[in-house]
């Protein structure tokens, strides 16, 4: 990790929550994102697993600058991200795309394929100049597996898989360095889910992309990364690389998360061990104190409850938070 | 099990039968075949998992046996569903609604809009009660509070008052599942029960399934697309693609050796958990569209083993072995290894 091309450093988003019709008063805070620190190597995928209301997605958003951070920093080749404005802002917003996750609702109906690849050189002029664009725009499709020749037509005449490769397209036309891919498989069919993986690992090798590649499905998290991070309720607490979390996970809820994964193999029926969490996820308004996960952990005892454990490496090699970390096996 | 029940059980035939169904959508675009001669058979205490993509025909399927299927633009083209023996496509209105709840219940993908917003959980219980038990407002709510303490939902007596919104997905979940066990069905068909639910919810509310089943001695038809959750509670599978059962097996042959084809192919497009893979396996092109189905067999021009017996006849019902059914001209093939 010589030279992370994108340093993310105790990021914090909190949402007020208002109350009040006229006199809005603020009665508290959505702690989505809430002290999060990562490195992200060139051409490396960090993968981002977590269950719904972690705060992966709000942090894909910040890290987009599509929301303003409450405090901490984000430097991408050592500049400093979060008060960058205007055309510098533009700037960094070639270099850093997003893709979503449904295709369904992140393009534009009204747009031909053409016209929503193409939008990004309508405000980068300088990548693309004018008589050059549907060329680039066809090479684009290309790129990502659709037939050129499809370029007028509208997003409802593609299916689901086609789709989330339109988005692809459009992310990579301005040549980032950094995709964040939030939740980009999750909306799709086994067999097309499969497809889109290979096309994202393709283009990684081929531009030398680095993704943060934000899911809720272990299995496709493993399958891309090279290192994952685990959250809960706006926490990492848990990061290593993809064989150190998954063979020797030494959080609770990590192992937990994974032994819960069903495993497509009836003869292991019975056989495994899975840890049953208790109860739901405490609300990110008033996140418990100490340990976060305290609530729902078997090991918890009184220090889980005074002191919040740092994520920093214990056992296993690499750093989980929390105060009884230990390794257990628990991926069949 | 009520006396009514045990009477219907010694009656001839399994619990559920599903006879060459036929159905169609017809839309502006044309007509939609989306069942084309659907059959499975579920016993009381069995499990049957109906696995398969996004218009696959699934949950039609499952909408056709509830008598809940919006026609038009569905039409019923042949074919029967038979409930202990009894067609209940030919069935009256009245009697359909007598079978539904207290003989075959449903649940669904999404608790949020499957309950209604503006009444309590626990009226929404109570309703069927009242109108179909003919209980009085106080059996009924002291009935839904035992319903709901069933499937595990902390403070029973007080959650009963409250609506679905104060509920959290899992527990709202569990809410449709007790609603679903008010009238003691005999048959639970769960469509997509566990896809809008996060891992470690998930394997609560399969537990919850898997417990409530086995001491119902209940037959469940679960629908699902996630080959993992199938590979934990099914006895039996049946595969769709583009609106027929491709492959029947028990649970452990067809992941050990599958008998069609697809399923084959799903089996190796599925990332794993134990390994970090360089590249998946895919499955060339797309599923076809329902409008224009491909002659002979429907997965022919995604298939790896095509020949060209594929692309004119339509595969018969195979039995490469026993208790199995696979629609591929060379099923036994793929089942002895080659």
């Amino acid at each position: 990790m010589s030279d992370p091309i994108l340093e993310v450093r105790d990021l914090v988003k909190h949402f007020p929550v208002r109350m009040g019709v006229v006199f809005k008063r603020t009665v508290g805070h959505v702690r989505a994102v809430d002290g999060v620190s990562f490195d992200l190597a060139r051409a490396e995928t960090l993968g981002v697993v977590g269950e719904s209301g972690c705060g992966k997605s709000t942090l894909a958003q910040v890290l987009m600058r599509l929301e303003p951070a409450t405090a901490g920093a984000v430097r991408f080749e050592g500049q400093e991200v979060l008060d960058l404005k205007g055309a510098a802002l533009r700037k960094l917003r070639r270099d850093i795309q997003i893709v979503l996750q449904d295709p369904y609702t992140s393009l534009n109906p009204r747009m031909t394929v053409g016209d929503i690849v193409g939008e990004p050189f309508e405000i980068h002029a300088e990548v693309a100049p004018k008589g050059d664009r549907r060329k680039r725009v066809q090479d684009l499709l290309d790129v990502v597996g659709l037939n050129p020749e499809h370029i007028n037509r509208y997003p409802h005449q593609f299916s689901g898989g086609q789709r989330q490769r339109i988005g692809i397209a459009r992310a990579l036309a301005l040549r980032p360095k950094v995709i964040i891919c939030d939740e980009p498989v999750s909306a799709l069919d086994v067999s097309i889910q499969a497809q889109v993986m290979n096309l994202l690992g393709e283009l990684q090798q081929e531009f030398g992309l680095s993704y943060v590649f934000i899911a809720h499905d272990l299995s496709v998290v493993r399958h891309l990364s090279d290192r994952v991070a685990v959250m809960y309720l706006g926490k990492i607490v848990e990061i290593g690389t993809e064989a150190e979390l998954y063979e020797h996970p030494t959080h609770p809820y990590t192992q937990a998360l994974l032994s819960a994964v069903p495993v497509p193999d009836p003869d292991l029926r019975g056989q495994r061990q899975i840890i049953r969490l208790e109860g739901d996820v405490p609300s990110p308004v008033d996140p418990p104190s100490g340990c976060r996960f305290r609530t729902r952990c078997w090991k918890a005892q009184e220090v889980c409850a005074t002191e919040e454990p740092e994520l920093i490496t214990r056992v296993g090699g690499h750093p989980s938070a929390c105060h009884f970390a230990e390794e257990r096996s628990v991926v069949p | 099990m009520t006396v009514e029940s045990i009477v219907d059980s010694e009656a001839a035939g399994p619990l559920l039968a599903v006879d060459e169904l036929f159905v169609e959508f017809r839309t502006r675009d044309g007509v939609a075949k989306v069942l084309n001669g659907v059959s499975y058979r579920v016993e009381a205490g069995e499990t049957l998992a109906v696995l398969g993509e996004s218009g696959s025909g699934k949950s039609v399927t499952a909408q056709t046996i509830m008598g809940i299927l919006d026609t038009p633009p569905g039409v019923i083209t042949g074919g029967e569903v038979r409930y202990h023996g009894e067609n209940l496509l030919a069935a009256s209105a009245k009697r359909r609604r007598e079978v539904r709840g207290s003989g075959i219940a449903m649940i669904f993908q999404d608790a949020l809009s499957a309950l209604n917003p503006v009444f309590t959980v626990g009226f929404q219980i109570e309703e069927q009660l009242r109108v179909r038990r003919g209980m009085s407002r106080r059996d009924a709510r002291k009935r839904a509070v035992e319903l709901l303490d069933q499937v595990r939902i902390p403070n029973a007596r007080d959650r009963v008052r409250q609506y679905p919104h104060e509920f959290s997905g899992g527990m709202r979940q569990r809410a449709m599942i007790a609603m679903s066990l008010a009238l003691d069905p005999e048959l639970l068909i769960a469509d997509e029960p566990t896809t809008a639910l996060d891992v470690t919810v998930q394997a609560q509310i399969m537990d919850l399934l898997r417990e409530i089943q086995l001491d119902r001695h209940m037959g469940l038809i679960l629908i699902t697309h996630d080959l993992g959750v199938v590979a934990e509670v099914a006895d039996r599978i049946a595969v769709m693609y583009a609106g027929r059962i491709v492959e029947q097996s028990d649970a452990v042959s067809l992941y050990r050796q599958p008998g069609h084809p697809y399923t084959q192919a799903l089996l190796d497009s599925l990332p794993r958990l134990d390994l970090k893979g360089a590249r998946l396996n895919t499955i060339k092109g797309l599923p076809p569209s329902l409008i224009d189905i491909p002659a002979g067999c429907p997965f022919h021009p995604r298939c790896p083993r095509v020949r060209d017996v594929c692309r004119t006849d339509v595969p018969p019902a195979h039995r490469p072995a026993a208790g199995r059914l696979s629609a591929c001209h060379f099923a036994e093939e793929l089942i002895s290894g080659e």
